[in-house]
C-alpha cells in the first residue's frame, strides 16, 4: 500500500522522465534490502555487500560488466581505508615483546586503578585531543589492542583476581567504544575536520553560508552531552563489574 | 614529493610478504586460501592504479569468493602468555616508545609537512597528509622497534601476519563498504530514501520536522555506514526546505547536530565496519556486535538530547 504511494508520487513528479524510471528508483534500494538481510541473515558480511553493490549497479541500469568494473574502479579509489594496517608489523612486534603484559602490569601498580578510571581518562584524552584536531593520537589498531583494553582488563584482575572470559571480553568491548564515542564526539569541535569542511562545502552550493567556526561552537553542546552520558555508563559498569565478581568469589 | 600512491605500494608489500609467509605455513590448514586472499589484495595496492577498472572488479570478485567459499584460516601462534610476560620484565617500560612513536610522530608530520616544502615543491601530497604521516610514523616506529628489541630478520612481516589473520576478512570490509556507498550514491539511493521520508511522515508542525531530521540522519548513516553520505541527502529533502526556509530556523545550528545526530548512527551499525566490526576482530571478541551492543544505549540517549538541543537552539532568534 505504502509503495504504491511512493510510485504514485514520483510518476505524477516525473513527468519529463521515461515511464519505468521511477520504478528504477524504488529497485535502486535492492542493495539496503540485501545488505540488511545479509546481515541479520550473517551471511559473510564481504559477499553480502558484494551480492548489495552488483545488485544495486544493476538496478541503477548498469550492464553486468559496468557494474563489475564500476565495483572495481570504487573499491580501488577507497584504498586510503586501508592504510591503518601498516601499523600492523610494529604492533605485533612489540606485542610479541610483550606490550599487552607490560600495560597490565603498570596499571596493576597503581593502586587506585579501576577499569571505570581508565577508560574515563582515556575518554577524555581522546575527546579533548580530538578536539583539538589530534585525531590519530587513538585508534583501535593502535591504541585499544595494544594499551588501552590491556590497561582496562589489568586494572580489574588487580581487584577481583582472574576474569571470567564474558567479562573479559565486555571490558574490551567496552575500550573499543570508548574509542568511538570520544573520537566522534571531539572530533567536530575542530574547524578543518572533514565532517565541518563537508557542511560548509555543502551548504554554499545550495546558496546557504556558514562559518566553520560557528559550525565548530555548536557541536560543543553534544559534546558535552556525550561526555555525560557516556562516562555515567562506565561508571555504571564499575558498579556492575563489583556486583558480578564478587558474587563470582563468594560462589568459588 | 610522497604521494599516496608510493604508500599503497608499501602496503602492497606488506600484504605480499603476508601472503608468502601464509603459504610457507603447514599449520595452516587453509593457507592457500590465506595465500591467495592477502596476495591478491597486494596486487590491488601495488598495480590497482594501472589496471582497468574491469580488471579490478574481478580481482575484488576472486577475493571475496576465496574469503566466503571455504573461508580463511589462521596460523598457530608460537608465543606463550608466560613467554610474553618474562619479555615483558626484560623490556619495561621501553615497550612503550615505539608505540607512543606512532601518535606522536603522526601528528607531527600532520603540522609539518603541510609547511615543508623543497624548492617550492611540498614534501607530500598536502591533500593527503594524515594518512601519509600515519604510514610513515609506522615506519619511524617499526625502526626504533628493530633498533630496540633486535628481532629475527623476517619476524615484523610474520607478526603482521599473525595480526591481519586474527582480524581476517573484516580487514577488507571497511574498503568494500565505502566502495558499495560509491555504488548506492550512483544508483541515487539517497533521493528515494528522502522522497519516502517526504511523503510518509506529516511534516507540518517544526518538532516533528526535527525530529524527523535527526533520526533521519541517524537512520540514514546506519544504512549507508558514513553520516557523510547521509547528510547531504536529509539536509537537501528535509533540512534547508523545512527547518530552515519554512520554519526559519539556524542553518549553522541545524547542520552541526544534525551532522552528530548522524554519527549516533553510526554508532549503532555493522555498516561501519572500521569503527564497529573490525574492533571486535582485533580484540578477538567472539559476538561481532559486541561493540555495537556497548554503543547502542549512549547512541540513543545522545540522540534524544540531540534532538532536545536542536529544538531548544535552532529556533533561538
Amino acid at each position: 500500500m505504502a509503495m504504491t504511494r511512493v510510485v504514485l508520487g514520483d510518476m505524477v513528479l516525473s513527468k519529463n522522465l521515461p515511464p519505468g524510471a521511477t520504478l528504477c528508483a524504488v529497485f535502486s534500494l535492492i542493495g539496503v534490502v540485501i545488505v540488511v538481510v545479509g546481515f541479520v541473515l550473517r551471511i559473510n558480511p564481504l559477499l553480502v555487500v558484494t551480492v548489495a553493490g552488483l545488485a544495486t549497479g544493476i538496478a541503477g541500469g548498469l550492464g553486468p560488466l559496468e557494474v563489475v568494473a564500476a565495483f572495481g574502479k570504487a573499491f580501488i579509489t577507497s584504498r586510503y581505508v586501508a592504510i591503518v594496517w601498516l601499523v600492523l608489523p610494529v604492533i605485533g612486534l612489540l606485542e610479541d615483546a610483550g606490550l599487552k603484559e607490560r600495560a597490565r602490569a603498570v596499571v596493576s601498580r597503581l593502586r587506585a586503578a579501576t577499569t571505570t578510571r581508565v577508560l574515563l581518562v582515556y575518554f577524555a584524552i581522546r575527546q579533548i585531543t580530538a578536539a583539538l584536531g589530534l585525531t590519530s593520537l587513538g585508534g583501535h589498531a593502535q591504541m585499544v589492542r595494544p594499551l588501552i583494553a590491556p590497561m582496562a582488563e589489568g586494572a580489574a584482575e588487580n581487584q577481583y583476581g582472574e576474569l571470567p572470559p564474558a567479562t573479559r571480553n565486555r571490558i574490551r568491548a567496552n575500550a573499543a567504544a570508548v574509542d568511538n564515542v570520544a573520537l566522534f564526539f571531539g572530533e567536530d569541535i575542530f574547524i578543518a575536520i572533514g565532517s565541518i569542511l563537508l557542511i560548509k562545502g555543502f551548504l554554499d552550493q545550495n546558496g546557504v553560508h556558514v562559518e566553520p567556526f560557528q559550525l565548530a561552537i555548536w557541536a560543543i553542546p553534544t559534546a558535552v552531552c556525550a561526555l555525560i552520558i557516556h562516562c555515567t555508563r562506565l561508571l555504571l559498569l564499575d558498579r556492575r563489574l563489583r556486583k558480578e565478581l564478587s558474587q563470582d568469589s563468594k560462589r568459588a | 614529493m610522497i604521494t599516496l600512491e608510493h604508500i599503497y605500494w608499501l602496503t602492497g608489500l606488506m600484504m605480499a610478504g603476508v601472503s608468502i609467509v601464509n603459504w610457507r605455513d603447514r599449520s595452516n590448514r587453509r593457507r592457500f586460501n590465506n595465500t591467495a586472499f592477502w596476495g591478491i589484495y597486494g596486487i590491488t595496492f601495488l598495480i590497482g592504479t594501472e589496471l582497468p577498472d574491469l580488471v579490478n572488479g574481478f580481482l575484488l570478485i576472486a577475493m571475496v569468493l576465496v574469503a566466503s567459499i571455504r573461508g580463511l584460516g589462521q596460523g598457530a601462534d608460537d608465543s606463550s602468555r608466560r613467554e610474553r610476560e618474562e619479555s615483558a620484565r626484560r623490556w619495561g617500560n621501553k615497550l612503550f616508545i615505539p608505540a607512543l612513536t606512532i601518535p606522536i610522530v603522526t601528528v607531527a608530520g600532520t603540522i609539518a609537512f603541510k609547511r615543508l616544502t623543497i624548492n617550492g615543491t611540498p614534501v607530500v601530497d598536502v591533500k593527503q597528509v594524515t594518512v601519509i604521516s600515519l604510514a610513515i610514523a609506522t615506519i619511524v616506529a617499526l625502526a626504533i622497534g628493530i633498533v630496540l628489541l633486535r628481532p629475527s630478520p623476517g619476524a615484523p612481516i610474520r607478526e603482521a601476519r599473525r595480526l591481519l589473520d586474527a582480524v581476517g576478512w573484516a580487514a577488507v570490509l571497511p574498503q568494500m563498504l565505502a566502495a558499495l556507498g560509491a555504488l548506492f550514491a550512483l544508483a541515487g539511493v539517497g533521493n528515494v530514501v528522502s522522497n519516502m521520508a517526504q511523503r510518509w511522515i506529516p511534516l507540518d508542525t517544526p518538532f516533528v520536522v526535527i525530529v524527523t531530521y535527526a533520526i533521519g540522519m541517524a537512520l540514514f548513516t546506519m544504512i549507508m555506514g558514513n553520516a557523510f553520505a547521509a547528510f547531504p541527502v536529509m539536509t537537501a529533502g528535509i533540512g534547508l526546505p523545512l527547518i530552515v526556509h519554512k520554519f526559519g530556523g539556524d542553518p549553522t545550528v541545524m547542520s552541526a547536530i544534525g551532522m552528530l545526530s548522524g554519527f549516533c548512527g553510526t554508532l549503532m551499525t555493522p555498516m561501519a565496519a572500521n569503527f564497529n566490526i573490525v574492533p571486535t576482530a582485533l580484540l578477538e571478541l567472539p559476538d561481532e556486535n559486541a561493540v555495537i551492543k556497548v554503543q547502542i544505549p549512549t547512541a540513543l540517549i545522545l540522540l534524544a538530547a540531540n534532538i532536545l538541543l536542536m529544538n531548544f537552539l535552532v529556533f533561538r532568534r
